[in-house]
């Protein structure tokens, strides 16, 4: 009989538009972080350390990037006989065909593979968080206290709450009330997304919601779960925990992993993070190198100077160019001379030599001000910046541009160039 | 599909000095990342061979440990598969591998149940890309009965070591001799061979029955003049790990960028078992010029010119110089290290200085305790 305590459903479907061009052509999951991980790695290596083996990845947006990356889930110990890995893109049907429409409705449309497993309880996860937690543990909690639901909750400082969704809870932590965005938030507790249900709770949920449009687990489930009184927990985590939906939050939650002794700390050996290497080769280090406060992924050749940043596997950075505060996604190639500060360059970007990012003054994005910001210069993947450009701060670039494109040689701070197209 | 891989692991060499200690030379960690017996079975998997036994006796605790999945060779298939052979008692035989033919001998019911035509015979110590479907058609194409994969040695380089071989116009091995004191010639043979699966069998009977115990002496030579044995001429990089010396200069080739982007960069792909380490971390005071690091390192102090394997910590303000640093080595503050080889899992205390002479390294091998939150 086929029998599993809890399964996890792992929402990767999202877009993360707040990336700005960084997902234009794929998964928020999917992206890059920390020299060599993909940010959907936290999550997966959570499941199979917290001994969660049967993992539905629910995907959407752009998964191609996705399934080669998770394959049949040898990286994490995710093969299995019975459960592992199974990737869950929306499908059609008899009566009727949709879209995932929201976060609900996206596992109610699988109800079918979490019957196959004959789960007691169902884990839902987003996959854009970075992180190391034990779900094992808030499971011990979710029985310790005969919860329908325990949803894993973080302390924020409660300046910021007024960003999140806050709970507030009695003293034996039974949550009492939600407040999406307060003004003035009356707890710090911020929902991270992380739910435990009992698998009937969930089940008669999701049918009975079954019609509502877009249903997603904050705005509809859990409201109408409590509504109804469903014993609803909170479980505090305190450890390290980042969500990276913003472009600022994702070059600072990546350069804080270069601190002498970071707070979320990789070298431990205790809660591995793992992931799929296309490259174990070491990395070498040429004659005419200066390095610093940087980490470097797998098989990437560095001739230049490297200070402050974030290298990926199979980068290579030319004599002469230097590379500071900005993280480099795998197979970038920084040419000779080239210049590059605060950027985030995504995989298999081509720099020039002898081009400079990251110049000037402060200027708001002319697009996107709310996503360029922070003076960030952000290069989408595959991008080709021709030799002797200049790029200014909060500034975005899309597509193989070449020197035409450039007035005068020149992206001025706030400017945004998108080559339509732009896979030649 | 064509043909059973046989990778013979036994051996062990004195001329590896402390370093075999610990490790069959198989086992012994190369370039960075990979140890040695992933280019022979790289090159297995490369070659579509599917079924692949490795022969086992010298301390093989380490070695075992490497091969404890096959996934990362590709072998962890339905058919074939990859099979460790250690020596074992049987009713009628209590004895360890005597020699390379009697390893094959004692493990005869592998080669018995295959199915495939051929059997490719290599060593776990060599460090090298070969296709050895190229080597068999070769095989076919000459009516061989063995295919000896030989190599033109460059001046200057020492012939005693190895089997030197000569041979006619068409390519058949007409003078065989292993580890002469004086060489007339400098073609040697590389230790990688082809032969028809139910000739080896045959062969490798004859000589049990005959108390011989040896390929190369007892089979090779002592059937050269009646078997066809062709050599398979081999002009890429090749390299063997058998004493000190080839071992660190091995290893030094790896900084050249030509052998670098051979190995790594052409196709095909050399594996090795994932260790799931994080990127190496530089921190302030890290100079790092013309060496290879590996991931899971941290790096406070200067290289230079060195290999440093995986998950080696480097304290401030210390120094490391041509040196190979291998797996999981701490080296505390203010320390100096020239010319050596770092045994894998030493801990180097602060403040202390170790060198060797260039051509004559250091083997360092230190036990210390280390303290480790």
């Amino acid at each position: 009989m086929i029998k599993k305590e809890m399964i996890a459903m792992l929402l990767a479907g999202g877009q993360g538009s707040r990336l700005g061009v960084l997902t234009s052509n794929v998964a928020k999951p999917a992206v890059a972080f920390g020299g060599k991980y993909r940010i959907i790695d936290f999550s997966l290596s959570n499941c199979i350390n917290s001994g969660v083996d049967t993992v539905g990845v629910l995907t959407q947006y752009q998964p191609l990037r996705l399934n080669t990356h998770i394959g049949i889930g040898i990286p994490w110990d995710l093969d299995r006989n019975i459960g592992g890995v199974s990737i869950l893109p929306p499908h059609e049907k008899t009566d009727r065909s949709e879209w995932y429409t929201g976060t609900a409705n996206a596992v109610y449309q699988n109800m079918e593979y979490m019957e196959y497993y004959n789960p007691e309880y169902v884990l839902i996860l987003g996959g854009d968080h970075i992180y190391k937690m034990d779900y094992e543990t808030m499971l011990d909690y979710h029985k310790l206290h005969n919860a329908d639901i325990t949803l894993a909750a973080v302390p924020v400082p409660i300046e910021e709450a007024s960003r999140f969704g806050i709970v507030i809870t009695d003293e034996e932590k039974r949550i009492t009330e939600f407040e999406e965005k307060p003004l003035r938030p009356r707890s710090n507790l911020a929902s991270m997304g992380i739910y435990i249900f009992s698998w009937n709770i969930l089940r008669e949920a999701l049918i009975i919601l079954s019609g509502q449009k877009g249903c997603d687990f904050g705005k509809h489930v859990i409201p109408y779960c409590h509504k109804r009184g469903d014993r609803i927990f909170a479980y505090e985590y305190n450890g390290y925990w980042k969500d990276v939906g913003t472009l600022r939050a994702y070059w600072e939650s990546n350069m804080e992993l270069i601190d002498l002794i970071p707070v979320f700390n990789l070298y431990e050996e205790f809660w591995k993070i793992y992931t799929k290497s296309d490259t174990i080769l070491p990395q070498y280090i040429g004659d005419t190198a200066v390095i610093d406060r940087t980490i470097i992924g797998e098989g990437a050749e560095i001739y230049g100077e490297v200070h402050n940043s974030v290298i990926g596997s199979g980068v290579y950075i030319g004599p002469g160019a230097v590379v500071r505060d900005s993280i480099l996604m795998k197979d970038a190639v920084i040419g000779e001379g080239a210049v590059v500060g605060k950027a985030i360059v995504a995989e298999g970007v081509n720099i020039g030599a002898y081009a400079e990012l990251g110049i000037g003054e402060e200027v708001p994005n002319e697009k996107d001000s709310n996503i360029y910001s922070f003076g960030l210069v952000t290069i989408a993947e595959n991008s080709m910046i021709p030799p002797y450009v200049k790029i200014g701060k909060n500034t975005a670039v899309s597509g193989r541009t070449t020197v035409e494109d450039y007035w005068e040689g020149v992206l001025t701070s706030g400017g945004t160039l998108i080559k339509a197209g732009g896979k030649l | 599909m064509r043909a059973v891989g046989i990778i013979l692991a036994g051996g062990n060499s004195n001329r590896m000095g402390n370093l075999s200690s610990k490790r069959a030379i198989a086992a012994m960690p190369v370039a960075g990342s990979y140890r040695c017996i992933d280019f022979a079975l790289s090159n297995m998997s490369n070659s579509h061979i599917q079924k692949v036994a490795v022969f086992t006796q010298y301390n093989s605790r380490s070695l075992n440990k490497h091969l404890n999945s096959s996934k990362w060779w590709d072998f962890g298939r339905k058919q074939g598969g990859l099979f460790v052979f250690t020596p074992t008692i049987t009713p009628d035989n209590s004895f360890w591998y005597r020699g390379t033919a009697d390893t094959m001998y004692q493990n005869l019911d592998f080669l018995k149940n295959s199915h495939e035509p051929y059997a490719v015979i290599t060593s776990g110590d060599g460090v090298y890309k070969l296709d050895y479907n190229k080597v068999l058609e070769y095989h076919i194409n000459k009516r061989a009965d063995i295919t000896v994969v030989s190599k033109l040695l460059k001046e200057g380089e020492d012939a005693s070591r190895f089997g030197i071989i000569n041979t006619d116009k068409d390519g058949r091995i007409i003078e065989f001799e292993e580890k002469p004191l004086m060489t007339s010639a400098d073609t040697i043979s590389i230790g990688i061979y082809v032969i028809r699966r139910r000739l080896l069998i045959e062969l490798v009977e004859k000589s049990a029955e005959e108390d011989r115990y040896d390929f190369v002496k007892d089979i090779l030579i002592r059937y050269k003049n009646l078997k066809r044995i062709y050599a398979y001429g081999m002009n890429t990089y090749w390299s063997s790990i058998s004493t000190v010396d080839s071992y660190y200069k091995t290893n030094m080739d790896f900084l050249k960028k030509e052998v670098r982007d051979y190995f790594f960069k052409e196709y095909p792909d050399i594996y090795s078992k994932i260790d799931d380490l994080p990127p190496a971390k530089y921190n302030q005071g890290a100079s790092v010029k013309n060496s290879i690091i590996s991931s899971g390192c941290i790096v406070n102090g200067v290289i230079e010119n060195s290999i440093v394997f995986k998950k080696v910590y480097i304290g401030n303000n210390s120094t490391i110089k041509n040196s190979i640093i291998l797996n999981d080595v701490y080296i505390g503050d203010n320390t100096y290290i020239e010319n050596c080889i770092v045994e894998s899992g030493d801990t180097i205390r602060a403040d202390t200085t170790y060198v060797g002479e260039p051509g004559n390294v250091e083997i360092v091998v230190e036990k210390n305790e280390r303290y480790v939150l």
